[in-house]
């Protein structure tokens, strides 16, 4: 009998929170903003106050429009919120609103790419709801406190169906939803700062069958680089506890990046009946079709789309258009740079190669970036007239963008003019020569190898500023 | 006469011929609060300070002829309406210590018109309950009457108004909440189309039934109170977006050929024979002013209590989850220091609601928990929908609806207060109007042989509350209920 991993196939469905980009809360006028005082921006609406009542941001049913149009959904021309009720000193009101029965999106679908193969993903439903304050244990005492001012944030919950097969689709799934939501410019998609998060239900079978197992629910996965890792281990931990007879219960596990293990929570959540009902203080949504079709006209051009324009369009390989569609900013600025003049692959190189380096050392995301498209074009140009070779071109990229001067500028006050004036090349080569009568020797016995030898002392010499091309032909010319 | 026994319109003609002050109608107000009030006990916090500062601003408006009709009325507001820094208890242990940073619509509507605020009156806590003797501080007693009851759960602004402790009030009405009471007390109390009031800052016990209404000491006076606090709120999403008439404008219009409907599931066995006779002899007198009696048919009337018992209390758990300690208003204090957060929650929950709420919150936790909420919750919507389809049928015949309000006259205290069941049928003629969310206005029309006010009420079409106050007006010139006093 087969046993272990290969036996088994896992059977994952995601679970996202998205907080949406608006500037106000779902049901009052507070500002979202992140990282202010505790409890300064909050309302008698949003810390539950008797006889208050909520108003919705219609921003918000605007945000979720969008999003389900840009994910293939069924937008619902009536749809409701509803109260889910539990205690919690983070939950002002002791009631979520939340939409449950009748959500705002059904029935879409995204695509990722996994193994080189094209996969989709089902969305079963985005609904909205409000996100929930948050608890404080510091000072140890017998006491906690609690800060209200993410409490009433607007949130998406976005359910896929249990279409996932691995870890690994996963967290492509996961990438390529942050990306959708950062194109349509409703959720910034930072998990650390838990801006997105994600709850996974996880079940295994033997492959072949077609009945889903008992799932346990996967909580606290608060960023990218979790979302294989937990979801490897919890499959792992249910094939182990089948593998040795056991049978997986129902139940929440909370995901403990430190021990990089999952950990049951005891039934503390298990046990809630949330008492769902119509949320009697708001009425119905109506999304009427010209509303849809207003939205639907202004969607921005998705990353998909993006993706395979930028192949047919600008003649990058497929790899690189990936890379350069995976956020709207850093297609904007290829674009950007490629309509200045740019050559679409060079452009690329630099981008993908040097920008992003610099850009992540210091941990910047390209709208921080300090240079401008037009600054590498520039660049670019010196090198297509040979006024700079590749190589000290990278020396003058990392001038620019740490000085945000430009490349001429650079070029001249470093006299980093290259050097490609025949005679004075010759006469570095015989120095270099005339200094090194054992290497040429060597050379002319046959030791081709050491015309690297000789390049190298001649761009030494030349502080790297002869042009290297014109250096192999007069050396090959001298020694013969 | 004394300037607190007076009527809105009235005290308006003498103010704005400036041969009143609005401090001396205060003066009347508070002397008259002062030899009364321990017996009848209407109010939970009297504002007589704020009210002087009030009427001054009153005074100006007057100096500078820039009048509203409230102008410098002294008006007693029920005390699960927000008002901003002064005291909002909701008759609950639970909110002593509340006073809310905000002002409800409503009172921001009255203080527009310039409307002096006596003070916060009684009510059933959390407006759960006929008769406030539920409050968890004092039963309000009926002026007509020491030992019995005003009514509820609006039975401390009933009382006010009787009492002459103010001139008008406002209350708020779930299943009959201002018309029970104004019934019982003898004075007039309209409860309006759901969304035709804001609720903003009305301290909810069931959302999509409650609504804020006045209790007034004639029909004149009410429709002045409704034309000022009727209207569109953003920041209550389920109030209309509707134009509101000049209710004032159809008061004295002809009624001759408006149709009147005669429910019969409404004269029903067990019916207080005084109750009856009263009612009866209205609808007479309405037929002498040339109406026409139509008989028609609520069919399933008989089931509003118990689907009115289902959804309010469902709603009603959900919405005094917040009052859980952690925010503001009482909160149990430690024994052992060493609680849990649950244990906090469980302490503070019961010893700071009453037994009345506990009891609904029980209720509608199981209407609405899992495995119960198609038999119980589903099915009341389901119902709900019936009863609101029995009031469109009968409409499609009738003009208005005349119903007697309460199945007797006022109860004495403490005869239902061990009877749930009891209680809850007091509120069996006003209930289903609450599910509908109609209109509905409870005016006096007669007494029983024990003196004891009897009120009829008059239901009208959604957002026709104009039907209900011109039939109302009629009735009213041509009797003399509405004058009668009770002596204190
Ligand atoms: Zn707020």
């Amino acid at each position: 009998m087969k046993s272990g991993v290969g036996k088994y196939e896992a059977v994952i469905g995601l679970e996202v929170h998205a907080q949406m980009l608006t500037d106000t809360k779902i049901f009052c006028g507070c500002s979202t903003k992140f990282g202010s005082e505790p409890n300064t921006q909050t309302c008698p609406v949003c810390i539950g106050m008797p006889g208050v009542l909520p108003v919705l941001n219609k921003k918000a049913v605007e945000f979720a429009i969008k999003t389900g149009l840009a994910m293939n959904c069924k937008i619902s021309p009536y749809s409701r919120f509803s109260r889910k009720n539990y205690f919690y000193p983070d939950l002002p009101k002791g009631y979520q609103i939340s939409q449950y029965d009748l959500p705002i999106c059904e029935g879409g679908y995204i695509e990722v790419v996994v193994d080189g193969k094209v996969k989709r993903i089902g969305i079963t439903r985005i609904h909205m709801e409000e996100d929930a304050g948050k608890n404080i244990h510091e000072g140890g005492g017998n006491y906690s406190f609690v800060d209200l001012n993410r409490a009433g944030i607007p949130l998406m919950e976005i359910v896929s169906e249990p279409d996932i097969r691995s870890p690994k689709e996963a967290a492509e799934y996961m990438k390529k939803l942050r990306t959708i939501l950062r194109y349509l410019g409703v959720c910034d998609g930072n998990m650390e700062q838990g801006s997105l998060r994600c709850d996974a239900n996880v079940s295994i079978r033997p492959v072949g069958q077609k009945e889903y197992g008992t799932r346990t629910e996967v909580k606290n996965i608060n960023s990218f680089k979790f979302v294989e890792k937990a979801l490897e281990y919890e499959i792992k931990r249910q094939i182990k506890v089948v593998e040795e007879g056991g049978r997986v219960i129902q139940e929440t596990r909370l995901w403990d990046s430190n021990k990089g293990i999952t950990e049951s929570m005891r039934g503390k959540e298990e046990a809630h009946d949330y008492r769902y009902f119509p949320e009697p203080d708001l009425v119905p949504i109506t999304a009427g079709q010209e509303w849809i079709d207003e939205i639907r006209i202004k969607l921005p051009e998705l990353p998909d789309a993006k993706r395979e324009r930028f192949v047919s369009e600008y003649g990058i390989p497929e790899y690189d258009a990936d890379l350069l569609t995976s956020e709207k900013a850093v297609a904007e600025w290829f674009e950007e740079a490629v309509r200045l003049g740019g050559g679409p692959k060079a452009v690329s190189n630099w981008m993908m190669g040097e920008l992003m380096r610099l850009l992540n050392e210091e941990n910047k995301g390209i709208e921080e970036c300090p240079l401008k498209p037009i600054q590498l074009v520039d660049m670019l140009k010196l090198i297509d007239n040979g006024t700079i070779s590749g190589k000290i071109a990278k020396t003058v990229f990392e001038e620019m963008y740490k000085s945000g001067k430009d490349a001429g500028q650079i070029v001249e006050e470093k006299g980093l003019v290259q050097i490609s004036d025949a005679v004075e090349i010759e006469k570095t080569i015989d120095e270099i020569l005339a200094k090194s009568q054992k290497e040429v020797e060597r050379y002319k016995a046959g030791d081709e190898k050491l015309v690297g030898f000789f390049v190298g002392q001649v761009m030494k010499a030349t502080k790297g500023k002869a042009n290297p091309q014109m250096v192999n032909e007069l050396l090959k010319k001298k020694l013969g | 006469m004394k300037l607190n026994e007076l009527t809105i319109s009235e005290l308006r003609r003498l103010l704005d011929n400036r041969e009143i002050k609005p401090q001396e109608v205060l003066d009347d107000i508070y002397s008259r609060i002062d030899a009364v009030e321990d017996k009848v006990k209407s109010y939970i916090t009297i504002t007589k300070d704020a009210a002087y500062e009030m009427a001054k601003d009153a005074e100006h408006a007057i100096l500078e002829n820039k009048t509203s009709f409230l102008t410098g009325i002294p008006v007693a507001v029920k005390d699960n309406m927000c008002t901003k820094d002064i005291l909002t208890t909701c008759a609950s242990k639970i909110l002593y210590n509340f006073k809310p940073p905000y002002e409800s619509t409503v009172t921001t509507r009255l203080k527009e018109q310039g409307y002096i605020l006596t003070g916060k009156t009684n009510l059933d806590e959390f407006a759960m309950g006929s008769s406030t003797e539920n409050s968890g501080f004092h039963t309000t007693r009926n002026p007509w009457d020491m030992k019995r009851v005003p009514g509820g759960s609006s039975g401390g602004s009933a009382a006010a108004v009787a009492a002459d402790e103010c001139i008008a009030a406002i209350g708020s009405d779930t299943g009959g909440s201002i018309r029970q009471p104004a019934s019982l007390c003898g004075v007039v109390g309209l409860k309006p189309t759901y969304g035709r009031v804001s609720r903003f800052g009305l301290i909810a016990f069931a959302s999509s039934l409650d609504q804020v209404g006045p209790i007034t000491k004639n029909v004149t006076d009410a429709a002045i109170m409704l034309n000022a606090i009727a209207g569109h709120d953003p920041k209550d999403s389920t109030s209309a977006p509707i134009d509101v008439p000049d209710f004032a404008e159809v008061l004295g219009q002809e009624i001759k050929g408006l149709k009147i409907g005669i429910p019969k599931e409404y004269f029903i066995e067990g019916m207080d024979k005084d109750v009856e006779d009263s009612v009866r002899s209205a609808i007479k007198k309405l037929e002498s002013l040339g109406v026409i009696p139509v008989e028609v048919s609520l069919p399933h009337a008989g089931y509003a209590v118990a689907t009115y018992y289902i959804l309010a209390t469902s709603e009603a758990s959900s919405n005094l989850a917040r009052y859980d300690g952690v925010k503001y208003g009482f909160r149990s204090s430690s024994q052992s220091g060493k609680e849990d957060l649950l244990e906090m929650y469980m302490n503070t929950r019961s010893q700071g609601f009453g037994t009345e709420v506990k009891r609904r919150i029980m209720l509608g936790t199981y209407a609405l928990s899992a495995g119960y909420y198609d038999a119980y919750y589903k099915k009341g919507q389901q119902v709900r929908t019936l009863i609101k389809q029995d009031f469109d049928n009968a409409f499609k015949n009738v003009d208005v609806i005349v119903t007697p309000t309460s199945p007797s006259a006022a109860f004495k205290i403490g005869e239902k207060a061990t009877d749930p069941l009891q209680m809850y049928l007091s509120d069996i003629f006003t209930i289903s109007v609450n599910l509908a969310g109609v209109p509905a206005i409870s005016i006096p029309c007669g007494f029983t042989k024990d003196n004891l006010p009897v009120g009829l009420q008059i239901i009208g079409k959604h957002f026709d509350e104009e039907s209900i106050f011109k039939l109302a007006y009629a009735y009213e010139q041509s009797t003399e209920w509405h004058l009668r006093r009770p002596s204190l």
